[in-house]
């Protein structure tokens, strides 16, 4: 069987790899690239637990076909802190407790960037309407969205 | 978010503080590792083969296609593991039954229910384990099936077991049914009672089934080695539970099998038993290479255990002046298609947190054609409350009386009666009522359409079997170990309770959970247990080091030990008679060990007792849209009495979980079956669980009454505050409505319904 | 006697991935396939349909490498934007959200802002789910769908697309290219509202859409109401536009409005939601989606 060669950028190195047609990128990433930081929560773009951006767009890996990744740019978790600099949003999670088993992390934090990037003073309701598309089981969301509110304070100097 | 102590703690430093936990830059960056996360060099997949059917006999099995496809390495069917013995094994509570264990791992004679594990395969790549299993021939006899429990127990219900009497009973049942087992718990005398009542009230629910809904699906790599000895890398709540189940569904010895405690994503209960391990045990065993194994999310909705439906009947008597007189429950819960609801818990929670002289609570544990159920959260607690508490407000109404007073004039306190025999040992639940009352906003009038409830709940919270051990290294900082997997920052709360009894910064102790190969028995992390279980462990063990501290310093001063004290993190002399000595750090003390006696470390294990059950009082303020009977949650306050917390943001973050949990229980979740018994919502798209738009900040109270049994007066917090919700949101509804909604989920068509029946539409 | 024999086919079929640059390439590649072949755009619902075994295409044609279904533009006053556009770059295209809010509210109700990043209207319109959130203001803004196929290019109004449940009137080979949406009217006005059990993420129960025009007394010159959810495909209702034109769309045409809309639903009962309620509810939503539209034709907001 053939398969395609894909070439693309994520986080900012450049990245090969051969994948089946119907293999998703969420697939690639965790079993081919070994980059398990994005995770598979359902597989059907119902949680948000594989968000990742692709050419800065906020989508779920599971439903982008490893393929369609050729000539990207991707980020992932794995991208998001500077080298040991965490970013704003990773420090808030951790200080204002916004993960208790963590697995939905990685997606929220993902999708917070992209809202803050977009929007750098949203008000606590456009925080909960952009962040719909992550499940968080644990958490009851109270402390996620007090975390993203408090780094959107700090990016704003405020 | 109110703090309210009933004691005043000597100040302390650490404890009650909210530091970053130690795991946290690991899941911000996406480096924890999770079940699914783990490799080895020769890993196969595995993929499992499950029942398109709910009910029905298999015939025959055959393999042979799917073992000659090219990749695949091995394939198992039930046959493949052990037999088990018929047994009911452990507390009645808790009781397991390796014989119904070993057949929802893997279906025997017939299959239970959609998504009963069939056989399953173990190939060179995920793709080829995917075609593999399609390719494996099942003869099956399709059966009659029924999921309903009132169904189910109908004369002319299809049986799941031709031999399943009734256990429970006087007489002893004669005739097979698909009631496993009757529970009761009496005191009193309820004819009495009832007749001495002012107000009775009499009513009917039915809830539906619910599942945990962690985001992670069940996952794990298994290495069996050549030798003998294995290993697992498994995602649970509780290793050595884990390594238990594993090695007596595959028959080996447990001391063979090593289980490293892979990061949770998330379990409340339905992770203290195994489903994937032991298939992918026995796979890399057949084929000597390591296996790995996940469920799809569809595969966790068809085949992880919910916790049950229910059809309840409660009945409560009250006088004028609001004195419960008399309580009875009938409680029929959905085991799936094994034995094992929590109905017994149900039956004993229910009327928990009141004084009633005369109740009486009777338990029906019934199999149908689904998933076996599982813990969840507190289990069977919420379910009979949804009921109790219901009723409470039907009766508060009746008199004229506030709901919160109501439950303060008959609220439990140490020394209170249970109607299962021990008395409560603790106060607590009247202070969270009064948490309540004594809140700014409780009193705050509503507008048109919205509606304020009230309820209560009461869960037992547990103790039981945990090791810690603590470790002095060389430069004097602190490790501890435990084997309490940790769902939700409790290394953070074991390093709390540490430095706190060591006198040293929290940031000089790593805390970790060690594998079952490093560290003694640690039974699992649900039940509450934890922080106060594991913690007090902790505590005991750094009590340890302190004295051996303490005899390392007389050395080194070489005075008697009784002239050393331990105090802030340094061996002080007693007094000036003792010397005039420098205090002496860890550091110093550690630097100083080869010549003092070694290494400084200890182990410490105890079977923890004097566990403080948990209480939680809520209201909550919502909306309905009386067009489309859309309830909108304007304010929730959850008031809940931990006895002491160690981790407050941790704390808090425990009730706001379990309360949305509540929430989605309430309102939207549900399984949804065809007329074939298959699931039509094996997914998050239709298996509703709250996101953040449906939500505004739940409130938080914790309500300290401190357990003087634990060094830190520890209660847990973990579960009691899935109790309340979805009577409180029903209590609130029937304000804003006029509807009295005894059905969960109330989900819009049926709030919608009740108020056009209400009002002749 | 049942005997269980899964799937058929012990190969593993490799799926042919295709990436045409024109509109024209791509229909050849569709007309041409022997087994089944399947656009794709956003991919959110077939990759969904690949992993549940629903969809089992031998050939995936990408097509956002093509300019025309990819792009937005102004044409002869009048918006034309390729189906394979993701929703999220309509919602961000201030200019076309201020023309048409009510296709935008459709387009944001789509999934969550993850699949908004991929799932383009092109793919709502032709997954011919009669609960898709676009549908149905795209069906109240008359937008019409550019169709590409063997015999040449032909347009058709979007309504026309569906014919049942994941059924389309497309012919083999063919693909809907853009769609196009007029220059709007002055005091014109569109809205979507869907019922949803929760807040986001679900599927509609019901939706509709309305799009209307008043002149310059207020009254309705033109109207067009789309139900969706409550048949096999979206329904354009006439009684319901009816209900408004010649109106100044106050209590009496709104009732008269609710209606119509009430008694041209004819739903299922399904794991959603039940036919009662559906019909319920298309006659509540009608109401509310007409004030909306009405306030965004008269300005206000």
């Amino acid at each position: 069987m053939s398969k395609h060669h894909v070439s693309t950028v994520i986080n900012g190195d450049p990245v090969e790899f051969l994948c089946e047609t119907q293999q998703t990128l969420l697939n690639v990433l965790r079993d081919d690239l070994h980059m398990t930081g994005t995770k598979e929560g359902c597989g059907t773009g119902d949680c948000g637990a594989c968000s990742v951006m692709v050419d800065g767009r906020l989508v779920c890996s599971c439903l982008v076909l490893g393929v369609e990744a050729n000539g990207k740019s991707i980020q992932t978790i794995e991208g998001m802190a500077d080298g040991q600099q965490l970013h704003v949003l990773q420090r808030k999670f951790l200080e204002h407790a916004a993960l208790q088993c963590g697995i939905c992390t990685p997606g929220f934090l993902i999708a917070a960037r992209a809202l803050l990037e977009r929007n750098p003073d949203p008000t606590e309701e456009q925080v909960r309407f952009w962040l719909a598309g992550n499940l968080c089981r644990c958490t009851g969301y109270n402390k996620i969205i007090e975390a993203v509110l408090a780094a959107a304070r700090e990016m704003r100097g405020a | 978010m109110l703090t309210q102590t009933q004691h005043t703690p000597k100040e302390m430093k650490v404890v009650g503080t909210s530091p970053v936990r130690p795991d946290g830059v690991q899941k911000v960056t996406g480096i924890a590792q999770y079940g699914a996360d783990y490799s080895l060099p020769g890993m196969l997949w595995s993929q499992i083969l499950r029942s398109p059917h709910a009910h029905a006999n298999i015939r025959s099995i055959n393999t042979a296609k799917a073992l000659a496809l090219p990749g695949v390495k091995c394939v198992i069917v039930g046959a493949d593991l052990p037999e088990q013995p018929f047994d009911y094994v452990g507390p009645e509570r808790v009781a397991v039954n390796y014989w119904h264990m070993t057949r929802n791992i893997l279906a025997r004679e017939k299959v239970l229910y959609e998504g009963h594990a069939v056989a399953a395969v173990a190939a060179t790549t995920r793709a080829i384990a995917e075609q593999a299993i399609k390719l494996i021939e099942v003869d099956y006899e399709i059966l009659p099936h029924v999921i309903d429990v009132d169904e189910a127990m109908a004369p002319d219900a299809p049986l799941l077991y031709a031999d399943m009497k009734t256990r429970g009973v006087e007489p002893a049942a004669t005739k097979p049914s698909n009631v496993s087992k009757r529970f009761e718990f009496r005191v009193g005398d309820l004819e009495a009672g009832f007749a001495s009542a002012d107000e009775v009230v009499e009513m009917h629910f039915k809830t539906a089934p619910v599942h945990q809904g962690y985001i992670e699906p069940h996952a794990c790599l298994a290495r069996y080695g050549a030798d003998g000895q294995a290993e697992l890398w498994s995602s649970s709540q509780g290793h050595f539970v884990v390594r238990a189940y594993t090695a007596k569904l595959l028959g080996i010895p447990l001391s063979n099998l090593l289980v490293h405690p892979a990061e949770i994503g998330g379990g409340f209960g339905g992770k203290t038993v195994v489903y994937v391990e032991p298939i992918a045990l026995e796979l890399s065993r057949r084929t000597g290479h390591p296996v790995k194994l996940m469920m799809s999310r569809e595969d966790v909705f068809k085949a992880t255990g919910p916790t049950s439906g229910s059809s309840m009947t409660v009945k409560i008597g009250v006088k004028k002046d609001g004195t419960i007189v008399a309580a009875d429950g009938l409680f029929k819960f959905q085991a799936g298609a094994f034995p094992g609801s929590p109905v017994m818990n149900a039956t004993m929670c229910c009327f928990a947190p009141y004084i009633i002289e005369n109740t009486r609570a009777v338990g029906l544990d019934v199999v149908s054609n689904r998933p076996k159920s599982a813990a969840y959260r507190a289990p069977g607690s919420p379910i009979s409350a949804f009921a109790v508490e219901s009723v409470l407000d039907v009766l508060a109404s009746k008199i004229g009386m506030d709901p919160l007073k109501l439950r303060l004039k008959n609220a439990v306190k140490a020394g209170s009666p249970t109607s299962w025999g021990p008395k409560h040992s603790h106060d607590g639940y009247a202070e969270t009522i009064q948490a309540l009352l004594d809140h700014p906003e409780y009193n705050k009038p509503l507008g048109k359409n919205q509606g304020r409830g009230v309820a209560s709940g009461f869960w037992f919270n547990g103790g039981g079997e945990s090791t810690a051990s603590v470790h002095i290294n060389e430069d004097g900082t602190v490790v501890i170990a435990t084997g309490s997997m940790d769902v939700g920052g409790s290394r953070a709360s074991m390093a709390l309770m540490a430095a706190e009894t060591l006198g040293v910064p929290y940031e000089s102790v790593r805390s970790t959970v060690a594998d079952t190969a490093s560290i003694g028995y640690n039974h699992v992390t649900g039940g509450s247990r934890v922080t106060f279980a594991t913690g007090m462990v902790v505590v005991e063990a750094c009590n340890k080091i302190i004295d051996e501290l303490r005899l390392r310093a007389a050395l080194m001063w070489d005075v008697d030990v009784t002239g050393v004290v331990w105090e802030d993190g340094y061996a002080r002399p007693l007094d000036s008679s003792v010397g005039d000595f420098e205090p002496l750090s860890l550091k110093a003390i550690a630097a100083k060990r080869a010549v003092t006696g070694g290494p400084i470390g200890v182990e410490s294990s105890i079977n923890a007792g004097g566990n403080a059950p948990g209480f939680s009082t809520q209201f909550c303020d919502i909306e309905v849209d009386p067009d489309t009977g859309k309830v909108t949650i304007l304010r929730f306050v959850a008031a809940q009495d931990v006895g002491r917390a160690i981790h407050p943001k941790y704390v808090e973050g425990q009730i706001e979980g379990g309360v949305v949990q509540g929430i989605g229980w309430a309102l939207n979740e549900e399984y949804i079956y065809d007329k074939n018994g298959r699931l039509s919502n094996a997914g998050f798209l239709d298996y509703r669980i709250p996101v953040a738009s449906d939500l505004p900040m739940i409130e938080a109270v914790i309500v300290e009454v401190p357990n003087p049994i634990h060094p830190f007066g520890v209660k847990g917090v973990g579960e009691a505050n899935i109790v309340p919700p979805m009577a409180a949101m029903a209590n609130a509804i029937y304000m804003a409505t006029g509807c009295r909604l005894t059905e969960l989920p109330m989900s819009p068509p049926k709030v919608l319904a009740a108020i056009d029946a209400k009002h002749g539409g | 006697m049942e005997l269980d024999k899964n799937d058929q086919g012990c190969e593993m079929s490799e799926i042919r991935f295709e990436t045409p640059q024109t509109v024209e390439a791509a229909s050849a590649l569709l007309a041409g396939s022997q087994g089944l072949a399947k656009i794709l755009s956003g991919g959110t619902d077939l990759l969904i349909q690949m992993r549940s075994g629903m969809s089992k295409p031998e050939m995936v044609i990408d097509v956002k490498g093509i300019n025309e279904m990819t792009s937005v533009k102004i044409e002869n006053g009048g918006y034309r934007f390729g189906a394979a556009v993701p929703c999220m770059h309509l919602v961000e295209n201030k200019a076309f959200a201020k023309t048409w809010p009510g296709v935008i509210d459709g387009c944001n109700w789509v999934g969550s802002v993850q699949v908004r990043g991929r799932a383009s209207v092109g793919g709502n319109v032709c997954n011919a789910s009669p609960a898709a959130d676009t549908v149905p203001a795209m069906i109240a803004a008359g937008a019409i769908a550019s169709v590409v196929g063997p015999k040449g290019r032909r347009d058709i109004p979007v309504e026309q697309i569906a014919a049942g449940p994941g059924k389309t009137t497309l012919e083999k080979g063919e693909l809907v290219t853009s769609f196009y949406l007029p220059e709007r009217a002055p005091r014109s006005g569109d809205a979507y509202i869907r019922f949803t059990p929760r807040s986001e993420m679900d599927i509609a129960v019901v939706g509709c859409g309305i799009n209307l025009t008043l002149d310059e007394h207020g009254i309705c010159t033109h109207a067009r109401v789309s139900l969706g959810a409550v048949a096999e495909r979206a329904l354009v209702v006439p009684e319901a536009a009816a209900a408004l034109i010649g109106t100044p769309v106050d209590e009496a045409a709104l009732t008269k409005l609710a209606a119509a809309a009430s008694a041209a639903a004819r739903p299922i009962d399904d794991k959603r939601g039940t036919k009662a309620f559906r019909i319920k509810v298309a006659g509540v939503l009608a109401r509310r989606t007409a004030i909306v539209a009405l306030n965004r034709a008269k300005g206000i907001n």
